[in-house]
C-alpha cells in the first residue's frame, strides 16, 4: 500500500473514532442515572437488577440500585419521609398493592407514559393503582389468596376439594381425627394468618366477602362491615380455633403457617402463590402430593373471594428525570419481563395473556387454573380509604383477633369496630 | 441502737445535708451574694457566656417542642403536611380526640406497668448486686467491666437478640425450657398476650441493671469505713447495719438512679418497637406517638399524642424532684 493511502486510511480511522467519540458524548450527556428501590425479600432483588440493568444496557441510562428495609411496614415508613420531605434520592419505587391510595398524592400520573400498555393489565389491579383519575403506579406481579391442600390425604380419606367452608371444615376435621388416630399427633386440619397484622385482614376480608359480606368500607365510603353475614363469617372462622388449626394460629403470619404444612402436619393451608414453589421444591416432604384451588365459599349463597395482593412500580413526584424513569417502569412491567419472571420466579404476571403462555403454563400449572381467581381477586379498600387505609385495617385485624382469641362475641368486636371506623372517617365522609 | 451506730446515722445526716446544699441550697446563696453592686456585672457576663448554650437549646429543644404543640392544634396529615388547617383542641377532647381513645389509655397503662415493673425490679437487682461487689475483692475490677457489656451494646441489637433467643420455633430459651421439661410446649414468649410485656421487662432488666448496680456501688463506696467499723465493735445485726447505715446513706444516689431510670423508662421506644412492633398488648406511649404520626401519617393527632407524652413527663420529674427534695431536708432536719 502506497505510504499516502495509508495516511489516508489512518486519517479516516481517526476521523470514525472523533466522530464516535462524539456520538458517545452526546449519549453520555442525555444518559441519566436512575435510582430504583427493589424490596429485598427472597429472590426479589436478584430479579428487579437483572431486569433493571438490562434496560439500562439497552438504553445508556446509568442505574442505582437502592435496598430499602423488607418490613413492608418500614418500608412504606421510609417512603413517607422520604417524600414528604420531597427527596430526589429515589426515582421509581416498588409499592405494594394497598399503598397507592396512601401514596397517590406524591406519585407521578403514568397514563401519558403509558400509551394504553395498562390495558392489558388486570382490570382490577389498575383500578387499585388509580387515585383521582391519576395512575400512579404499573402493576408488576400479583397474588391472591390460594387453598393450598393435601392431594394424597384428600384421597385417601375419599374428600373433594371443598368449595365451601362448610366442607371444608368437614373434611379438615375427617382427617385430622383420621390422621391423629394412626398415630400423627401433630397433625392439623387448617392452618391460616392469625396474627395481629395486616395478613389477617387480608383472611379476614375473604371470610367476609366469600359469606357476601361487603368489602368493610364500600366504594361509595359507607361503612358496611357489621352485617349479619359478617358475623357469620367471623364466627365460623373462631370455631376453627382450637379445633381444626392450633390455637398457635393466633400467631402466625405466612411462614409459620407454611412451617407447618411444609412440614406435612396440615391437610389445608391458605396462602400466596409464592408457597407452591417451596412446596414443589426438590427435598420437600410433600412434593407432588399439594394442589392449588380457590378459596372455599361462605355457603350456597356465598362466593369465592381471594384477596389482591401484589407489587408494583410507580414514579416520584419529584424525580428529576419523570420520562426516563417512567422509561424504566413500563420496561420492567412489560410482558416480557414479567414471563420471564414467571418462568423463573414463579412470579403472577399481572398482564391476563401471560395466562394462557404454554412455558408459562407448564412451568406453573395452578396458574391457568386460577386466571378467573386473579381476575376478580378482592382489593382491600385502600382506594375509598386513602390515606386513612392503615387505620382501617388496623382497626379491623384487631376486631378479627379480638373474636378469634374470644376476648370479644363477633358481634361486640363488629359494632365497635363500627364505632371506630366511623371515628376515623369522620362519619363516613373519609375527608 | 448502740451510741457509735447512732452517731454514724448522724453522720448520714450530716452527709445528706451536704448533699442538699450542694444540689439545692447553692443556688440560694448565690443569688444573695450577687445582690451586691459587683454581682449585677457578673451576672450579664455569666447570661452572656450562657447564650451559646441557651440559643442551641432553644434551637434543639424548645423550637421542635413549641412546633409539635402547634401541630397538635392542627389537622396536618403526613401526605400532605403543608396543608392543614387549626382545629383547636379537637385532637385532645371530643369524639375524635386522643382521651377518648382506648388504644391511647391502654399504651399509658402499659408504659407505666413497663416503668413500675422494670423500675422496681432493677433497683432490687441493682442494690444486690452492687451490695456483692462491694466486698472487696481482686475480682471487683473485672467483674465492675464485665457488668456493663449488657448496658454497652445498642438496645436495637440486645433487643434483637432476644427476640431471637425467645422465639416460639426455634429460641434457645424454649430449647432449653423444653429440655429441662420446665415447660411442656413452646412459648410465644414475644406474640402471645399474657407473655410478652413480661419478656420486655425481662430484657429491661437485663439491660439496665448493670447501670443501677454501678450508680449504686458509686454511692456505696461513698459510705465511710469507720461507720461499719463502730456498728462491728457495737454488735449491731448486720440487718440493722443495712437499714440505719447503708441505706440513709445511699439514698440519695439511690433516688437520683431510680429517677434517671423511670424517667428513661417512661419514654421507652426502641426495645418495644423491635420486640413487638406496634402489637396493641405491649404498645408504649412513644410507640403509639410514632404508630400514628408515621404510620397512619396523622401529623396532627400524633403530635397531641407526643405533647400528652411530655407533659405527662415533665409532670412526673417535678413530682419525683419535690418528692427527692422532701427526702433530703427531712434527712437533714
Amino acid at each position: 500500500m502506497p505510504l499516502a493511502a495509508r495516511r489516508s486510511l489512518l486519517a479516516m480511522f481517526f476521523a470514525c473514532v472523533a466522530l464516535l467519540g462524539i456520538v458517545a458524548n452526546t449519549r453520555a450527556a442525555d444518559a441519566v442515572t436512575i435510582s430504583i428501590a427493589c424490596s429485598g425479600v427472597g429472590q426479589e432483588l436478584e430479579f428487579c437488577k437483572g431486569a433493571a440493568e438490562a434496560w439500562a444496557r439497552k438504553t445508556g441510562h446509568a442505574l442505582k440500585i437502592v435496598t430499602p428495609p423488607n418490613d413492608a411496614s418500614e418500608r412504606l415508613a421510609l417512603y413517607q419521609q422520604l417524600l414528604s420531605a420531597r427527596s430526589e434520592k429515589i426515582d421509581v419505587l416498588q409499592v405494594d398493592v394497598i399503598w397507592p391510595g396512601l401514596l397517590g398524592s406524591y406519585l407521578l400520573d403514568l397514563r401519558p407514559y403509558a400509551k394504553g400498555a395498562e390495558a392489558q393489565h388486570f382490570a382490577g389491579f389498575i383500578a387499585n393503582n388509580s387515585s383521582q383519575g391519576r395512575l400512579v403506579a404499573m402493576p408488576w406481579f400479583a397474588n391472591a389468596g390460594l387453598l393450598f391442600y393435601r392431594s394424597d390425604l384428600l384421597q385417601k380419606y375419599g374428600q373433594p376439594v371443598p368449595t365451601t367452608w362448610g366442607e371444608l371444615t368437614a373434611s379438615a376435621r375427617t382427617i385430622q381425627d383420621g390422621e391423629r388416630a394412626l398415630g400423627n399427633e401433630r397433625m392439623w386440619g387448617y392452618v391460616w394468618q392469625g396474627r395481629a397484622y395486616e395478613g389477617l385482614s387480608c383472611n379476614a376480608l375473604e371470610w367476609v366477602a366469600s359469606h357476601d359480606g361487603g368489602a368493610i368500607v364500600e366504594a361509595d365510603g359507607r361503612i358496611s362491615i357489621n352485617n349479619p353475614r359478617a358475623v357469620l363469617a367471623l364466627q365460623a372462622a373462631s370455631a376453627w380455633v382450637g379445633s381444626i388449626s392450633p390455637t398457635a394460629v393466633l400467631n402466625y403470619a405466612e411462614e409459620e403457617s407454611r412451617g407447618v404444612f411444609q412440614a406435612g402436619n396440615a391437610v389445608f393451608m391458605r396462602n400466596w402463590p409464592y408457597a407452591w414453589a417451596l412446596a414443589q421444591a426438590e427435598g420437600s416432604v410433600i412434593r407432588g402430593k399439594v394442589g392449588v384451588a380457590v378459596l372455599p365459599k361462605g355457603g350456597g349463597a356465598g362466593r369465592h373471594a381471594a384477596t389482591l395482593g401484589g407489587e408494583s412500580l410507580a414514579v416520584s413526584k419529584y424525580s428529576q428525570h419523570p420520562a426516563a424513569a417512567a422509561d424504566l417502569v413500563l420496561y420492567m412491567t412489560s410482558a416480557g419481563v414479567q414471563k420471564d419472571r414467571a418462568l423463573r420466579g414463579s412470579f403472577n404476571p399481572t398482564i391476563a395473556a401471560l395466562y394462557q403462555d404454554a412455558e408459562i403454563l407448564q412451568a406453573n400449572p395452578f396458574m391457568g387454573e386460577l386466571l378467573a381467581t386473579f381476575t376478580n381477586a378482592l382489593a382491600r379498600p385502600t382506594t375509598v380509604t386513602g390515606t386513612r387505609y392503615n387505620q382501617v385495617s388496623h382497626h379491623f385485624w384487631n376486631a378479627a383477633h379480638d373474636t378469634l382469641s374470644a376476648k370479644a362475641t363477633a358481634e361486640q368486636a363488629l359494632a365497635r369496630l363500627e364505632q371506630s371506623l366511623k371515628r376515623i372517617s369522620r362519619r363516613g365522609t373519609w375527608r | 441502737m448502740s451510741r457509735g451506730a447512732l452517731r454514724c446515722s448522724g453522720a448520714a445526716a450530716s452527709r445528706a445535708e451536704e448533699v442538699m446544699a450542694n444540689d439545692i441550697l447553692r443556688p440560694r446563696l448565690q443569688n444573695a451574694a450577687l445582690r451586691g453592686g459587683l454581682a449585677a456585672q457578673r451576672v450579664r457576663r455569666a447570661w452572656w457566656m450562657a447564650a451559646p448554650m441557651l440559643l442551641v437549646l432553644a434551637a434543639v429543644g424548645a423550637w421542635p417542642l413549641l412546633r409539635t404543640i402547634w401541630f397538635s392544634l392542627t389537622d396536618s396529615e403526613l401526605s400532605n403536611p403543608g396543608d392543614y388547617a387549626f382545629i383547636g383542641l379537637e385532637n385532645y377532647v371530643g369524639e375524635y380526640g386522643l382521651l377518648a381513645s382506648a388504644d391511647w389509655w391502654q399504651a399509658v397503662g402499659n408504659t407505666l406497668l413497663f416503668t413500675g415493673l422494670s423500675v422496681s425490679l432493677e433497683t432490687l437487682l441493682g442494690l444486690g448486686v452492687a451490695l456483692l461487689l462491694n466486698q472487696a475483692s481482686r475480682l471487683r475490677t473485672l467483674l465492675r467491666a464485665a457488668l456493663l457489656v449488657p448496658w454497652a451494646i445498642p438496645t436495637v441489637v440486645s433487643a434483637k437478640m432476644w427476640s431471637w433467643m425467645l422465639h416460639d420455633q426455634f429460641g434457645i430459651v424454649n430449647h432449653h425450657l423444653l429440655a429441662l421439661g420446665v415447660i411442656a410446649a413452646p412459648l410465644a414468649w414475644t406474640a402471645d398476650p399474657q407473655l410478652s410485656l413480661f419478656s420486655i421487662v425481662l430484657v429491661d432488666v437485663w439491660k439496665a441493671t448493670p447501670y443501677m448496680a454501678l450508680l449504686i456501688l458509686a454511692a456505696l463506696q461513698m459510705v465511710p469505713v469507720d461507720c461499719y467499723e463502730a456498728a462491728r465493735v457495737d454488735g449491731v445485726p448486720r440487718w440493722q447495719v443495712f437499714r440505719r447505715i447503708t441505706l440513709p446513706l445511699i439514698l440519695p444516689g439511690l433516688l437520683v438512679a431510680m429517677v434517671f431510670r423511670t424517667l428513661d423508662a417512661l419514654r421507652v421506644f426502641d426495645l418495644i418497637y423491635v420486640m413487638t412492633s406496634n402489637s396493641r398488648d405491649t404498645q408504649s406511649m412513644s410507640v403509639f406517638v410514632r404508630q400514628q404520626l408515621i404510620d397512619f401519617g396523622l401529623v396532627g393527632y400524633g403530635s397531641a399524642a407526643a405533647t400528652c407524652l411530655f407533659f405527662m413527663i415533665a409532670l412526673l420529674s417535678i413530682v419525683a424532684m419535690g418528692l427527692m427534695r422532701r427526702t433530703f431536708e427531712r434527712a437533714a432536719a
